[in-house]
């Protein structure tokens, strides 16, 4: 009887070792791909501390005694707070509208019955597939006329349309999953239609609206093609735009620009850890598939 | 419910106006556009079909496009292919799970202006940290932008951005396996890499289809990364850059958007063709 037990006891060794040799390698391969994206994070914001000369020569060496010269010069030289501001005022703005605007439409396409749905629905498809390129001309000729042209609107209503499309899908997508129970007790104790989407839909529906604030925030933030166009004026210019200007005008001050990319990065990076759970979240929800 | 048509008006009435003003109407203003000749707003004169005529002779549009067509490539291989990869990683591994969820997410959030700037910096001739790196092991400094490297040198940080995105959704589409499958898979006992190519990834393949899909359009898109790391010069022109410089530089918004709705209909007909070539029965449980 012994022996028998014996080989079972190291067949089972083998195979767990053999195991535990396959998950390093796992981990291995993650964590290798995990520092591509933090050692760029890090080496960028280590080089911000650095006068240019140090990024040159040495842009590996952590910089013990960080200097903020290239701070002052951000905020002094090129007006990076500006840039700030007006990136915050046109993204919130961007935001504001699209959950507006989107959650009035994904409430009657996700709770009404009406003749001309399907095609409302076939052409929000559709619409998905109209890049920025394709109405940028008419939108500066439109905003030209309308002296929109580098002023916030300038940047808020072509961000609002472009997005609207996708939070409406998304939003109309969860809110169909509203059981209609609660839709009838409302209107049993009075509520009219908009009394009903601002105390039971909106609330209800807050973990969709959160994921998909956040993804028109970060496109809308990050959109450089559109600034350019829109907003090049120096008093609106949002913080992309303000990037794309630096590397032509400063190209050559380091330190500088490193300090601006972590300007731009970093608070966006906290903000999205955050909330990183709403992400994961939104896009769990099928989100993204439309 | 009584009263519903006005409520029905009412809600879609906003969203339908923005997006008629800022994109209906510019969409089939542009295609007007195409048929004209313009230097600026004012001056436009219809020409018919010359600006398409023009397209089809125009060589640098058509190395715009075999440039894009060639990212898609490495987008679709590696992007994709990467963030697969990681995901069936992830999905095999206990700890450390929403570390790496979050970290592999990081680029996704970050602007591509600031990424390409990040980037400026690594392919720097002088001082850029690749460089740098090659410095340290003595090896002689290599032009990263020159034409026989940028194309390449700009499809890294295009392809790094987004891998953390597709990653996600792969992710979220394996925990949707009901796992009884993979019950049964190890009573058969079945190894897990025959479990990954035998079980999951069939089972995500209409997942896999839509990100091909969303890859493939989101290239035609690319313009910050080509714009700031080399403005288009030495070979990397795409067709989002050569738009941008058609319409808004040139002044040319005539051929500026003939140039776009080459690209729309250019979009539609790869997403068509990827449909098709992927064409699988949706899998429910």
């Amino acid at each position: 009887m012994e022996p028998t037990i014996v080989v079972e006891h190291n067949t089972q060794r083998v195979k767990k070792r053999r195991f535990k040799i396959s998950t390093a390698v796992m981990y291995i391969v993650l964590t290798l791909w995990s520092l591509t994206t933090i050692y760029p994070l890090f080496w960028i914001v280590n080089n911000s501390f650095k006068v240019s000369r140090d990024v040159m020569n040495n842009s590996f060496a952590i910089s013990w005694d960080p200097v903020f010269v290239n701070y002052q010069n951000a905020f002094d030289r090129i007006n990076i707070g500006r840039s700030y501001i007006n990136s915050l005022i046109m993204s919130f703005g961007t935001v504001f509208l699209v959950l507006l605007l989107g959650g009035l439409a994904a409430y009657v396409l996700s709770r009404f019955n009406f003749r001309g749905k399907r095609t409302i629905y076939s052409i929000l498809y559709a619409t998905l597939l109209i890049p920025a390129f394709a109405t940028v001309v008419p939108v500066y000729e439109l905003l030209i006329k309308t002296s929109l042209v580098n002023t916030y609107w300038g940047l808020i209503f072509p961000q609002t349309a472009g997005n609207l499309t996708f939070a409406t899908l998304v939003i109309a997508g969860y809110m169909s999953t509203i059981p209609k129970e609660l839709e009838e007790a409302a209107f049993m104790d009075g509520c009219n239609r908009w009394q009903m989407f601002v105390k039971i839909f909106v609330p209800i529906s807050q973990p969709v609206f959160a994921s998909a604030s956040i993804f028109v925030f970060m496109w809308s933030y990050n959109d450089l093609f559109s600034a350019l166009i829109f907003v090049n004026k120096e008093n609106v210019r949002p913080i992309v735009a303000l990037l794309n200007e630096i590397s032509s005008q400063y190209g050559t001050d380091f330190g500088l620009m490193a300090t601006a990319v972590s300007l731009t990065v970093i608070p966006v990076l906290i903000v999205y850890l955050f909330i990183s759970k709403y992400i994961q979240k939104g896009l769990t929800e099928g989100a993204v598939k439309g | 419910m009584k009263g519903d048509r006005k409520y029905i008006v009412l809600f879609l009435l906003p969203a339908a106006a923005i997006m008629t003003i800022f994109l209906y109407y510019p969409f089939f203003k542009s295609l007007y556009l195409s048929f004209y000749r313009t230097t600026g707003f004012f001056d436009k004169k219809f020409v018919g079909w010359a600006n398409y005529e023009r397209l089809f002779t125009d060589k640098l549009l058509g190395a715009a496009t075999l440039h894009t067509l060639e990212i898609m490539l490495y987008v679709i291989v590696f992007q994709v292919g990467i963030a697969l990869v990681l995901a069936v990683l992830v999905d095999n591994i206990s700890k450390l799970k929403s570390f790496y969820r979050t970290v592999f997410f990081f680029p996704v959030v970050i602007s591509g202006t600031a990424i390409s700037l990040l980037f400026v910096l690594f392919y720097n001739y002088n001082f850029g940290l690749l460089n740098n790196l090659l410095a340290h092991f003595d090896i002689e400094k290599v032009l990263w932008l020159d034409e026989k490297n940028a194309l390449k040198a700009v499809s890294i940080p295009t392809v790094w951005h987004y891998v953390g995105f597709y990653f996600v959704l792969f992710l979220t589409a394996m925990s949707k396996i009901p796992s009884d499958y993979y019950e049964a898979a190890k009573l058969e006992g079945i190894s897990a890499f025959k479990r990954t190519t035998m079980l999951t990834i069939p089972l995500i393949m209409s997942d896999i289809k839509v990100v091909i899909t969303l890859a493939i359009t989101g290239t035609l898109k690319v313009f910050e990364f080509v714009w700031v790391i080399t403005s288009g010069q030495n070979g990397t022109e795409v067709l989002g850059t050569y738009m941008y410089k058609k319409a808004m530089v040139d002044q040319n918004f005539g051929y500026g958007s003939t140039v776009a709705i080459y690209m729309v209909v250019f979009g539609v007909l790869l997403a068509v063709i990827a449909n098709r070539l992927l064409k699988r029965d949706e899998i429910t449980y």
